[in-house]
């Protein structure tokens, strides 16, 4: 283990978790209201980061307003996803529904190469690279304390991943809008003979998916660069929505911090072999909680009455 | 208030199940209906309901009247907006909501408030106390007061209960029919009760509905049905005084034929 270093990947690691946790709650997202998961959530993620590198780079934008149109434009394709590719499939098996999106997943990266082609892209900066914030820890090795230091985007796309997960959690857990999707979520038949406008919900949660998933995008985008590959971060993120459950809010939250976590862990060991391993490390401990708690660390238990 | 006009339901293009149903709710009123298992009194409740279309069902002929609007064929959610709520058999709940909340997702259809809450609550006080508990681990009785109270918060003028009934003890079957009663008097509610348990809805019933293989076959105010000798004997398990029961006497067959004429 390198202890010199380990707190700065401990701390590296907790941060690279915001991100994720906010990719992994587009997943939950979609999950949750409509019980479908959605295997294209990563290419909604590329296609809001292109969209607001082609808004800012090639027309010249303002950022900020960049990302504004953006996220328009990405609510607009979720609600496009559900109307045109979803809606025809209701009352279709779920896998039948499931396997549609990862179809979808396919024609989205197939557009974008299409449109925006292959290339690496310079996404703008959106908070400097200069300046990182250096931290003095109580921990002292070799007679001096450890410094650990923070590259700003790292602690800030860290700050909005966090609030945006907790504003949509807010969202869901105390608005009428989100206690009819938390609803139509569980019976479909149910939710429409009580007058829930199902596909009405389903649209809604499909655009937030979409907003969502621009967000993370856009934060990825601006630490690690723009190209196609960017779509495979929600690799990452299935095993912080299983581990921190399916239908949990804040379990994106937690199984992002987790995730984060070990992969910093790894990262610090000294052994090149075990170091090497950091690619791995979500889904070795994805394996170990599953093995124990099937439904995640805050999933839902199913309610069966005997 | 309710108007069925001779209406035929096909399921999937080729299985007919109802074959010409004519009846009527009026307000206030409950109506009873009776009948076995694949009468078609279920489909008759999604035909009104518009639950129909998510099983591939439709209104084929006939028509369905509500204050004067045809409403055969409208999406569910819009014939909910209209004042019409079905209440599905088995006790359907979002179990993974607490008791408030499902109490609350019947009212959002037209933005659903606290005051709503204490109306149910009122009829249900069980309800109150358990409010806050996961709805799925309620027992079979408080799940039954729930979906019907959920039903109530929509402000409904026409209330379907599908087997309010089904496997409840008997005592508890009776105090959820007397506040069934209560609601359709106070709130001027019309009610269309599906029932097997025919003696307890012909106690509270105005008027009742037999129905067979997708056929009215007998109708009439509730007291007078309980006196038909036929209904008495199919649904109510009597017999005439003093005489010896033998499945020879009953000509089970021939008196049903008679119905059908």
């Amino acid at each position: 283990m390198n202890w010199q270093l380990l707190p700065q990947f401990v701390v590296t690691g907790l941060l690279a978790g915001g991100p994720l946790a906010l990719t992994a709650l587009g997943l939950v997202l979609i999950f949750k209201s409509t019980y479908i998961f959605n295997f294209a959530q990563g290419q909604l993620l590329l296609l809001g980061a292109l969209f607001t590198w082609w808004f800012a780079v090639e027309a010249g934008f303002p950022l900020w307003l960049s990302i504004v149109l953006a996220l328009v434009f990405s609510a607009l394709l979720g609600f496009g996803i559900e109307r045109f590719a979803l809606r025809p499939m209701t009352g279709q098996p779920l896998l039948s529904i499931v396997l549609m999106t990862l179809g979808l997943s396919q024609a989205l990266h197939g557009l974008a190469l299409l449109f925006f082609g292959g290339a690496q892209r310079n996404f703008p900066q959106i908070f400097s690279a200069a300046n990182p914030y250096k931290v003095t820890t109580p921990f002292i090795y070799n007679d001096n304390p450890i410094v650990i230091i923070l590259k700003q985007n790292l602690v800030w796309s860290f700050v909005i991943a966090i609030l945006g997960v907790l504003v949509i959690g807010a969202f869901f857990r105390y608005t009428h809008a989100g206690l009819a999707m938390r609803g139509a979520s569980e019976d479909h038949e149910l939710a429409q003979s009580i007058g829930l406008r199902i596909h009405r919900i389903f649209g809604v949660s499909w655009a937030l998916a979409g907003v969502v998933a621009t967000l993370g995008g856009v934060l990825l985008a601006t630490s690690s660069g723009l190209d196609l590959s960017l779509s495979v971060v929600v690799l990452a993120a299935f095993p912080v929505v299983l581990l921190g459950g399916l239908e949990s809010i804040p379990g994106t939250i937690v199984g992002g911090l987790l995730i984060g976590l070990s992969q910093g862990l790894v990262s610090a060991s000294s052994l090149s072999m075990i170091r090497n391993t950091s690619e791995i490390m979500p889904y070795v401990v994805l394996l170990i909680v599953l093995l124990i708690r099937p439904e995640g660390l805050f999933g839902q238990k199913r309610i069966e009455r005997i | 208030m309710l108007l069925l006009n001779n209406i035929e339901v096909i399921y999937s293009d080729v299985i007919q199940v109802l074959r010409g149903v004519s009846m009527q709710a009026p307000e206030g009123k409950i109506v009873a209906l009776l009948g076995a298992n694949g009468a078609g009194k279920t489909t008759t409740l999604r035909a009104i309901s518009g639950l129909l279309r998510a099983q591939e069902g439709k209104v084929t002929r006939g028509n369905i009247e509500f204050g004067g609007q045809r409403i055969d064929n409208l999406d569910p959610e819009n014939i909910v907006r209209l004042g019409i709520i079905q209440v599905l058999e088995g006790r359907r709940l979002f179990r993974h909501l607490t008791v408030e909340e499902n109490l609350l997702l019947g009212g959002i259809a037209r933005g659903g408030i606290a005051r709503d809450l204490e109306q149910v609550y009122e009829y249900f006080p069980r309800l109150k106390d358990l409010r806050r508990r996961v709805s799925g681990y309620l027992s079979g009785g408080e799940q039954q007061m729930l979906v019907i109270g959920r039903g109530l918060m929509a402000h409904p003028k026409l209330m379907m209960l599908d087997e309010p009934s089904l496997g409840l003890a008997p005592l508890l079957v009776q105090e959820i029919f007397e506040e069934i009663k209560k609601m359709s008097e106070r709130e001027g509610m019309a009610i269309i009760l599906v029932e097997q348990n025919a003696r307890l809805a012909l106690k509270i019933a105005d008027y009742a509905y037999v129905m067979e293989n997708g056929r009215v076959v007998l109708d009439g105010p509730a007291a007078q049905l309980a006196e038909n000798e036929d209904i008495k004997e199919f649904y109510l398990g009597l017999t005439q005084v003093g005489e010896r029961k033998s499945y020879r006497d009953v000509k089970h067959y021939k008196r049903r034929k008679r119905w059908l004429g």
